[in-house]
Parts: structure tokens; C-alpha cells; sequence
């Protein structure tokens, strides 16, 4: 563990409680981000990024719940923290933004309060105070005539507006970390880039780590220092975002890279067709036995069938899950 | 944010027309409905006395302008005048109103006090004793015939314990109106219960709530700054529907306690086939539902402010 | 909201199931005949062996005027329900699929109904025609479609916007055929839940019209008749009130926890809350 780590986290499992019996959603996961770092987890949905990110904040509601494994916050071990501590924890020291910035505020309150619960919350500010400085925020993020929008209501806003509001609440103390659960995935292609520029930008200026967590591979090597891929429950590859991208080692990765629509090179050489990966995310009560890409894996054999791989350290800090890597 | 309110108003006029217009056609247009009230029964009338009363009832004019000119007198306040007492029936209902007007509003708050209240502590415990019995209570509720249990409460309370008055308005005081009250509130108390109870867990399971738990906030704070206001938008529509169902039962619940209001008049009226008096008490009462809607209405423009911008 | 796992549907189910026993059953399982047997030697006596839930003002047996009380009761529900039904249906059906003025008209009598508190309708109704049975069913029957009618409208509609409505014209079928193909399979479900409910509901305003006197008269044996009767001996008979009432109390509620627990299997999106 490096000096410089702020979350660790280390052999989380999260259970799922159906059909009166226990599944294991998420296992073995373990990642560490580095203060002010960006690091981007990547997988397709329902593959548990979502949840292992409520994991960390402590939000993790029935049927799902901690399973095993450590987190570490600076230093201090989070995952049986009291319920209080979690509390305080949360918006002051980790930050989330959510994927639908629609049905992430509350359609009954103006923006501005939103925003200024941050200030009244874990600043001790007076409302008239909070209100000032959530006008404050929402000029930080870049939304016209604040003093005008801290009145309005979400539904006067458009979606990029919204999630805006969103990054002003996460960001609003300042926290250590900002948790992004697939935030533009929501909303328009053009806008998308204006909402991880900011992002980015906010983050470095306050020193902000960030997980990013998303199924788009592309925009989160782009942003992000470090990338880790997640398929059913299980990290499968962990990289640097250049190399990943340029030499990714496990064949679920491959796959993700290969299938991205490229200009230029391909139609040159006239491939019409986008490669796929063939079948379908198995859901968690019908987790493959062995590797877990298996069925799916062109280059699957025997040992593949009933051995799970284990983690092969390689390069730095990258490492690959997989039997035939490389 | 007027527009909006203008519109439900004007929403309105051609349903209490309607009404009037259904009112008028049941009872005055049917077969003889005047007549044959007046001569039920055995009781037979001099054919001269019948004449004079068409005369004076214009009971010969043809029906468009019967129509007319009833709604001309309804809407300017002239609702005939009783058979029985020959007093005007403006004067008859005048004096009952406020009895029933209290009854209802009284049952409403016992509903909205107790039932919200249970529906909220069932939702924040979900899976508890405190929401099974609740629960159950509410569909307990939901099943009583509320002068069954009217009757079940007075026999309880006023006639064997001696708490409370067994009937009557009394002097207007608090003791007198307890009993009715609570044996009409219960079927909306349940209701309220039942429907606050799943409004609250949808909310607490949306995804606002999950933002603002992200910030930090104490459940209870959660609940204060962000579920109460949004689960207030549908316990109105709640009430708002339940007055209606509300003013239906207070017609027996008035009756079983002999409490001087609009519904037990109507009652009397029809068995003495005073029609007037009957179709003045169901305007009335209409009306008044009616009134109530609007106001739920004009609530809601000012709770939601989605609404106020369309 | 219903009780955990289907504890709605069995004991709702089972309480149903009691009150129809009772009524088909009541001549065998009535100890007497419940309007003839008077016999004021055996006026107001409490429950006990012989009279198990005591006798009346007229010495009739409690016991056996409820069991033949369920007949008259359990009849006004399921009549007034499927007249209430087959209007309601009718009305959406014809009003979403046509559309324009007949729409219209049918949306405009909708509102007026739902202005009108069904029971004061219903008393309206009744004190026109005068106290009956019959009279019961017609005003009973003619005065809760409003929800079926609702259902059926919004249905006929849902389709019409997805295109099925049109895409079965193109093939050819008959409007009557596409209502009854196309539409009514899907409302079916809610229409049993509103039915069931409904029933309750019927229940309910029967004992209150009758308990008010323009009902079912006496000496006829209806639960909300027996209450009217009993309403001044609360004091020295009180028994002659908690029998009937609690009759109806737990039919009404076997009513309502079948349909409960009918909604869950019946209608998974919940478009009968009465919310």
C-alpha cells in the first residue's frame, strides 16, 4: 500500500440474499486509488460496479449487503463503521453523483436548497449562508445566472443542467473522493463531454480523487490515470488507461476494445460489421463454474472449465485474471 | 399559475349543471314524481287541490322551460319551497348546515390524525408488528359498516361506560360530536393509512431519497426535508376523494345519532316525500363535494410546483 | 398492501367461501324459519344452547335470519356487481374505441357519477322506486361503474396508441371482435379485483339502505334490516346488533382480503388502487 493511497479496498465480497439462499454478487474485488487520482472501473450492467460503489458509501440496502473484505479510507478501516460515522463520512469526505440526474433530485425542492442541505449539513452554516454559497457552487459548475436558477425546480432544467446541480452537491465540501455511477450515460452525446471536462477539472483544482464507473471503456481511459475491469462480480484485468487500451490482456477486455467502432482503419480495409462478443452476462444465481468469461471466451479450454483463474500480478501495478492472458 | 387555476374552476360549471340537471329530471320529470309524492300512500287528494298545485308548481309548462326556470331559481338561490313545512327549503337546509359541515370536517381530522400517522410509522418499520397491526387495523377498517360500528361504540361508550352523550348535537361541544365523528372517520382513517403507508415506502425507495442518504442526512432528516412534502401530494388526492364517500355515510351516521345535519333531513324528507327538500339536500350536498374537489385542486397547483408552470 | 405471502387470498378466500357456504346451505343449517317461526313467548332472549345468538323483539332466531340473511345480502353483491361491470365495460369499451362525441357524453356522465357520492345516488334512486329488492338491485346496479368503465376506457386506449387497435382493422376483424379478442382478455384480471372489491362495497350500502329503512323491509331477513330493527333495543338486547354487524363485518372483510390478495396475482401494476 503506497503512501499516497486514499481508498483501499481489499477483498470485497457483497451477498445477495434470493431464493432463500446467499449468492456472492461481487468477489475478490480489491482496487486501491490514490489521492487526487482518477481511476475508472469498467463492465457491462450487471456485472456489480454499481454496487460495489454503494459498498464504499455504506448504502448498500436488502437484499444486498457486506459480505467480507476491507475498506480503507486513509488509513482507517470503513466497512463496519457505526452507522453515524458512515453519515459523516458521506458528503463530507466521499461525494456520489448518480446516473439519472431526472429522478436523483427532488421534483418538490428548488436546487439551491438542494444544494445548500451540503452546507447546513456538515459546514453548520445558517440557511441564508448555505444559500449563498450554493450559488457560489453552481457558478463553480458553470450554470448561467445562478442567482436566478438556485430557485428554480429540476424539471426546469435540462439534463445536463441537473447533473451539473448533481456535481455542485457532491462537490459542495470539498470531499476527498467523488464516486461517478455512470453519469452521462444518461444524457446527450454532446453534452457528455462538457460534463466529464468539468468533472475533471473541478476534481484536479480541489485535489478530488475520483472512481469513475461506467460501461463506456473508451471515456474512461480518457479521463482516468488507472482502469479496472469488472465482468460478473469479479475484477478480470487492472491497467494503466495507455496500455489498456493498447494492449489489453484478458480476452473479455479484447472483446470490449475490439468492439468499439473505429474510423479510419477498419473501413479502409473494408469491415463493415462491429465485432460483438458473443453471449450474454450470466446472472448472478447461474455463475458459470471455473473462469466466468468462459462461455463466452474464443479461447477457452479444459482448465478454464473448472478452475477459477487467480490474480496474475504482471507489469507495475496491472494485473490479469485469466488462464490464457496475454 | 392563475390560468392553470382558472381552468379547474371553469371545469366545474358544466358538472354542477349536469347535476342540477339530473337532480330536476329524477325528481320532477319522472312519471308524475310531484303527484304521485303527494298522493302516496292512500292519502287522496281533492282534484281541485291537485289543479291549483300544477298551477302553482307550473307543472303544465312544458319541460325545457320547467328546466329553465329551476335552474334560474337554483342558481339564484330559491330552492322551492318544503311540502311539509311550507317553509323555503333554503331556510330548512340553512339551518343545518354548519351541524353537518362540523361532523364531516371533525371526521376528516380524526382520519388524517391518526390514519397518516399509522401509515407513516408502518412504512418507516416495514415488516414490523407496528405495520402488520396497522395493517390489518386498516383493512379492519375498510370492512366496517360505519353505523354498525356507530351503534357498536355508542353501546360501548355512551350507554354502558356513561362517557360520552349517546346521540344529539348538545350544545355544539366537544363530547357530543366524538362518537360520530369517530364512527365516520374510521373507513377513511383506514384508507389513509393504508395508501400513506405504500406511498411512503415508493418514496423512500426512490431515488432522491438514495441522493440525499448520499449526502449524509440522518434518516430522520431524509424523512423531514425530503419524503413528507412528496407524500403529501398524494394524501390529498386521498382526502379529496374520501369527502365524497365521506358525505355518503354521514347520511346514516347523522341518522343513527340523530345529529341535526343536511343528511339526516334528506333522509326524513324522503320519507315524507317532501321532493323540495330532497332535491335541495342533494344539490347541497353535491355542491359541497364539488367545492371540496376545487380546493384539492387549487392544493395541489400550490404544493407541486411542476404543475404551476405548465 | 396485502399480508405476507398469499395469507390475504387464503383467509379472505376461506371467509368468502363460509358466507356462499352459508347462504346456499341456509335452509339445512338454519334451526328455524326465519320470518314465520315468531313467537313472542321467546321475545329477547340472550344467546344461549337453544337460541345461539338469541332471539328478537319478536322471538325470531337471530342465528337462523342471518344464515338466510347471506342469501339476500350475497345476491344484491353479485348482481349489483355484474350489472355494475357489464355497464362500466360497455361504456369504456364503446367510448375509448369510437372516440369523438359518444366519447365525450360517456366521459361527461363518468364525472357526474364520480361527483355524486354513490349512496346518495342511491337513495335517490330508491326513493323513487320505494323500498324492494328489486329496487335495491336497480339502484345498487346502476351506481359504481364509474371504476370498470375508467379501466376499460384506459385500456382500449393504451392499445389504440401501441397500434394494435389498428393493426387488427387491417386484418380485418370486426370492432366487436377486436374489443372482445384484443381488449377484454387484458382487463379481465383488474375487472375481477374491482368486481370483488365492489362487492364489499355493495355489501355495505345495502345494510346502510336497508338499515335506514329503504332497503329491504321487514320482516325479510337482511343483515342491514336486522339492524335496523335492533337499533332501539341496543340497550336491553344488545346482541340483536353485534350478531347481523358482525356478519357483515367479517364477510366484508373476507371481501376485501380476497380481492387484496386476487390484485397481487390479478394485477401486478396495481391500476385498480382506489388511490
Amino acid at each position: 500500500m503506497t503512501t499516497d493511497s486514499l481508498l483501499k479496498v481489499d477483498g470485497l465480497r457483497i451477498a445477495l440474499a434470493a431464493d432463500s439462499t446467499t449468492y456472492n454478487a461481487v468477489e475478490e474485488v480489491s482496487f486501491e486509488i490514490g489521492r487526487g487520482e482518477a481511476f475508472g472501473l469498467v463492465g457491462e450492467s450487471g456485472c456489480g460496479k454499481s454496487i460495489t460503489a454503494l459498498a464504499v458509501m455504506g448504502l448498500l440496502k436488502r437484499p444486498l449487503s457486506l459480505g467480507g473484505g476491507k475498506i480503507v479510507l486513509d488509513g482507517e478501516e470503513i466497512q463496519s463503521a457505526s452507522p453515524a460515522k458512515m453519515r459523516d463520512l458521506r458528503g463530507r469526505r466521499i461525494g456520489m453523483i448518480f446516473q439519472e440526474p431526472m429522478t436523483a433530485l427532488n421534483p418538490l425542492s428548488p436546487v439551491g436548497r438542494q444544494i445548500a442541505e451540503m452546507f447546513v449539513l456538515h459546514q453548520d452554516a445558517s440557511w441564508s449562508e448555505a444559500m449563498d454559497r450554493a450559488e457560489e457552487a453552481l457558478r463553480q459548475v458553470r450554470v448561467p445566472s445562478p442567482a436566478r436558477r438556485i430557485k428554480d425546480y429540476p424539471h426546469q432544467l435540462s439534463g445536463g443542467m441537473r447533473q451539473r446541480v448533481m456535481i455542485a452537491i457532491a462537490l459542495a465540501c470539498s470531499p476527498e473522493l467523488l464516486i461517478a455511477d455512470e453519469p452521462t450515460t444518461a444524457l446527450d452525446v454532446t453534452v457528455q463531454a462538457e460534463i466529464i471536462d468539468l468533472m475533471a477539472e473541478l476534481c484536479a483544482a480541489k485535489g478530488t480523487a475520483i472512481l469513475m464507473i461506467s460501461h463506456d471503456l473508451g471515456l474512461v481511459a480518457n479521463m482516468c490515470k488507472r482502469v479496472a475491469v469488472m465482468y460478473a462480480g469479479r475484477i478480470v484485468e487492472a491497467q494503466p488507461a495507455e496500455e489498456i487500451f493498447a494492449t489489453p490482456q484478458h480476452p473479455y477486455t479484447q472483446g470490449l476494445v475490439n468492439s468499439l467502432p473505429r474510423l479510419g482503419e477498419r473501413s479502409r480495409r473494408g469491415q463493415q460489421r462491429l465485432r460483438e462478443i458473443a453471449g450474454v452476462v450470466p446472472s448472478i444465481q447461474a455463475y458459470p463454474p471455473g473462469c466466468r468469461f468462459n462461455p463466452r471466451c474464443l479461447r477457452a479450454s479444459d482448465i478454464c472449465l473448472d478452475t477459477a483463474p487467480a490474480i496474475t500480478p504482471l507489469q507495475g501495478d496491472s494485473l490479469v485474471r485469466c488462464h490464457h492472458h496475454g | 399559475m392563475l390560468l392553470v387555476l382558472a381552468r379547474r374552476l371553469a371545469n366545474v360549471v358544466p358538472t354542477v349543471l349536469a347535476v342540477i340537471a339530473l337532480v330536476f329530471l329524477l325528481f320532477s320529470v319522472l312519471p308524475g314524481s310531484f303527484i304521485s309524492a303527494m298522493s302516496e300512500e292512500g292519502r287522496t287528494i281533492d282534484p281541485a287541490v291537485m289543479e291549483r298545485m300544477r298551477k302553482e308548481m307550473g307543472l303544465d309548462d312544458p319541460v325545457p322551460v320547467r328546466f329553465a326556470k329551476y335552474v334560474a331559481h337554483t342558481v339564484t338561490g330559491d330552492l322551492g319551497v318544503s311540502f311539509r313545512t311550507r317553509e323555503p327549503v333554503t331556510q330548512l337546509i340553512g339551518v343545518r348546515v354548519w351541524p353537518s359541515l362540523k361532523l364531516v370536517f371533525a371526521a376528516m381530522v380524526f382520519a388524517i390524525t391518526v390514519g397518516v400517522t399509522l401509515g407513516f410509522l408502518a412504512a418507516l418499520r416495514p415488516g414490523s408488528i407496528v405495520d402488520t397491526v396497522s395493517m390489518v387495523g386498516a383493512i379492519s377498517g375498510l370492512s366496517l359498516s360505519q353505523f354498525w360500528f356507530g351503534l357498536m361504540l355508542m353501546y360501548l361508550f355512551a350507554l354502558q361506560l356513561k362517557w360520552l352523550p349517546s346521540f344529539g348535537y348538545g350544545d355544539g361541544g366537544l363530547s357530543h360530536i366524538i362518537l360520530p365523528a369517530v364512527a365516520l372517520g374510521v373507513g377513511p382513517m383506514a384508507l389513509l393509512a393504508r395508501t400513506t403507508r405504500a406511498a411512503v415506502l415508493d418514496i423512500l425507495n426512490a431515488d432522491f431519497v438514495r441522493t440525499a442518504r448520499s449526502k449524509g442526512m440522518s434518516e430522520r432528516l431524509v424523512v423531514k426535508w425530503h419524503v413528507l412534502r412528496n407524500a403529501l401530494v398524494l394524501v390529498i388526492t386521498i382526502v379529496g376523494l374520501q369527502f365524497g364517500s365521506l358525505m355518503g355515510q354521514a347520511v346514516v351516521v347523522e341518522k343513527l345519532f340523530a345529529w341535526p345535519g343536511v343528511g339526516s333531513l334528506m333522509v326524513d324528507s324522503v320519507f315524507q316525500r317532501d321532493v323540495p327538500a330532497v332535491q335541495g339536500c342533494i344539490l347541497m350536498i353535491v355542491l359541497f363535494f364539488l367545492a371540496i374537489n376545487t380546493m384539492v385542486d387549487i392544493a395541489y397547483v400550490v404544493i407541486d410546483p411542476r404543475i404551476r408552470y405548465r | 398492501m396485502t399480508l405476507k405471502g398469499g395469507t390475504s387470498l387464503w383467509i379472505g378466500g376461506i371467509l368468502v367461501a363460509l358466507a356462499l357456504f352459508v347462504a346456499v346451505a341456509a335452509p339445512v343449517i338454519a334451526l328455524t324459519d326465519p320470518v314465520m317461526a315468531a313467537n313472542l313467548m321467546n321475545a329477547e332472549i340472550p344467546p344461549g344452547l337453544e337460541f345461539p345468538f338469541g332471539t328478537d323483539v319478536q322471538g325470531r332466531d337471530i342465528y337462523s335470519r342471518i344464515c338466510y340473511g347471506a342469501r339476500i345480502s350475497l345476491t344484491v353483491g353479485i348482481v349489483s356487481q355484474t350489472c355494475n361491470s357489464l355497464i362500466g365495460v360497455t361504456l369504456g369499451l364503446t367510448a375509448g374505441y369510437w372516440g369523438g362525441l359518444w366519447d365525450d357524453l360517456v366521459s361527461g356522465l363518468t364525472n357526474l357519477m364520480l361527483a355524486i357520492p354513490s349512496l346518495i345516488f342511491a337513495l335517490a334512486i330508491m326513493a323513487i322506486l320505494g323500498p324492494g329488492l328489486v329496487s335495491l338491485l336497480i339502484a345498487l346496479g346502476l351506481t359504481s361503474w364509474s371504476y370498470s368503465c375508467r379501466l376499460a376506457r384506459a385500456q382500449v386506449l393504451s392499445l389504440k396508441s401501441q397500434g394494435y387497435i389498428q393493426a387488427a382493422r387491417i386484418l380485418g376483424y370486426g370492432d366487436l371482435r377486436i374489443m372482445f379478442t384484443q381488449v377484454l382478455p387484458n382487463i379481465l384480471g383488474p375487472l375481477i379485483v374491482i368486481a370483488t372489491l365492489g362487492m364489499g362495497g355493495a355489501i355495505l350500502a345495502e345494510a346502510a339502505l336497508s338499515f335506514l329503512g329503504l332497503g329491504i323491509r321487514p320482516p325479510f331477513p337482511s343483515w342491514g334490516s336486522m339492524l335496523s330493527e335492533a337499533r332501539d333495543q341496543i340497550n336491553t338486547a344488545p346482541w340483536l346488533s353485534v350478531f347481523p354487524g358482525l356478519t357483515i363485518f367479517l364477510t366484508v372483510l373476507g371481501l376485501n382480503l380476497l380481492g387484496d390478495g386476487l390484485r397481487d396475482i390479478l394485477d401486478p401494476q396495481a391500476t385498480t388502487r382506489r388511490a
